[in-house]
């Protein structure tokens, strides 16, 4: 994607200019949310700073529980985590108090960063590169590729959501965490007989 | 010749039941069968195989496991380069069998890897694969004995991957009879080297057969390209990323 800043034409004419503003202009009136929407360039540019974190945490030489807080900071600057534990909570949600939602994110999200957090421990010294990034229907792919030392090359995918601007989703060779989790999360449910604040209490 | 040709009439009849519809959801009917080989997995993998993968990671240094890896890597060569042909995958056949033969000689019967420093990175497949590529479907999800999750069309992929390695017509047949201890020295050498990312999914999960289903079904349909598309709504299974649909209507 190298479309980020697209040259602009140094001459253009008057009319056309001004013709193309009204088009603008008529289409931001007749499909408001196409226009304002997030676009690729953008969901790029984001993930491009989420893994600029991501690689300065890996080679921070931080303690273990320093570098959990630091990839915490992470998923709740970069990452839609309301949605995303809502999500892997299911139906469930609905009948929850916002505040046992709230405290469910909480304890969620740092469950999240311990959990990969461990995982990305065997990423030091090595990189995530971002490579390309498709529109698929209302979610950008922005996919990149780890490099780590002594291994071969691996696919790993941001999923951006064009609605709010940030990931919900992290795929490593199509392993998706949403869907991981979602599975997990309700496992972990069940073994709570279905009680949200006994599941919080169990992931902190 | 005539097993050969047994062996192709039995895959294709048997991939022939799998459905040829697309790879979507989790298609699990023998699930309570598929639990108790998981959990016997789990018991052998508790008694005996991580206890061995322990003793050889500590016993031999990391350079001389890598090293027997990378022959068991180079001795699968033949039988990839194989599919890769029946694949009609040319380029990757090629560059394969440039990778086996550099590999072989220059990387000293396979200890080294001289193919990767000058790109030549394997271009894996397998027999299933190869079923994928002619149409045929994936089939049921099955856990089998000793080797875990698979799929009917994988576990014909493997059986003919067996039976029909061509190694032993391409290298001495004392290398080629080294291949299954060696095959099994590189389980046993992943299982060592990934053991925080087994352990978490086989004893740390709230349900790690569920765990491993995904994961298995999810990252087989990515290298196969086979991954739903992100439209395909069917939210307990696929990801597809209606988070916001759901909770606001």
């Amino acid at each position: 994607m190298n479309n980020m800043f697209p040259s602009r034409p140094t001459i253009l004419g008057r009319r056309s200019f001004l013709t193309g503003a009204m088009s603008g202009l008529a289409m931001m009136v007749a499909m408001p949310q196409s226009a304002l929407a997030f676009s690729s360039a953008q969901a790029e540019a984001l993930i491009t700073n989420t893994v600029k974190d991501i690689n300065a945490i890996i080679n921070s030489g931080k303690s273990e529980s320093g570098m959990y807080r630091d990839f915490e900071r992470v998923l709740v600057n970069y990452a839609d985590t309301p949605n995303i534990a809502r999500s892997v909570l299911g139906p469930p949600a609905r009948s929850a108090s916002s505040a046992q939602l709230n405290a469910f994110t909480k304890a969620f999200q740092s469950y999240i960063a311990r959990k990969y957090g461990s995982r990305f421990r065997e990423f030091i010294g090595g990189k995530i590169e971002v490579k390309k990034t498709q529109k698929i229907n209302s979610i950008y792919d922005v996919s990149c590729t780890a490099i780590l030392r002594g291994e071969s090359p691996f696919a790993i995918s941001f999923i951006v959501a064009d609605k709010t601007g940030k990931f919900i989703d992290l795929t490593i060779e199509g392993i998706s965490l949403l869907k991981s989790e979602r599975a997990e999360i309700g496992a972990m449910l069940d073994k709570a007989g279905g009680n949200i604040d006994k599941l919080t209490a169990s992931l902190k | 010749m005539k097993q050969l040709a047994l062996i192709f009439a039995t895959a294709l009849t048997l991939s022939a039941c799998s459905s040829h519809a697309p790879s979507v959801g989790i298609n699990d009917p023998h699930e309570a069968q598929n639990r108790a080989t998981h959990a016997s997995n789990v018991q052998l993998d508790r008694g005996v195989i991580k206890p061995i993968a322990v003793a050889y990671g500590t016993v031999l240094p990391d350079p001389v496991r890598k090293g027997l890896s990378n022959v068991s890597d180079t001795l699968g060569l033949p039988g990839t380069v194989v599919n890769n042909l029946l694949q009609f995958k040319l380029g990757d056949a090629l560059q394969n069998t440039a990778r086996f033969a550099l590999n072989a000689t220059l990387g000293v019967a396979g200890l080294l890897d001289p193919a990767s420093e000058v790109g030549l990175v394997e271009r894996d497949t397998d027999f299933g694969e190869t079923l994928h590529v002619w149409g045929f479907g994936e089939g049921e999800y099955i856990v089998l004995p000793v080797y875990g999750p698979s799929t009917n069309r994988d576990m014909i992929g493997l059986i003919v991957d067996i039976a029909l390695d061509p190694l032993g017509a391409v290298v001495d047949p004392a290398i080629a009879s080294a291949s299954t201890p060696l095959k099994v020295a590189d389980i046993v050498d992943k299982r060592y080297r990934y053991s925080d990312l087994y352990d978490s999914v086989i004893y740390g999960s709230a349900d790690g057969y569920a765990q491993m289903r995904l994961s298995y079904l999810d990252k087989r349909r990515f290298e196969l390209g086979t991954a739903v598309s992100q439209d395909d709504s069917d939210p307990a299974n696929s990801p597809s990323y209606d988070l916001y649909e759901d909770f606001y209507e």
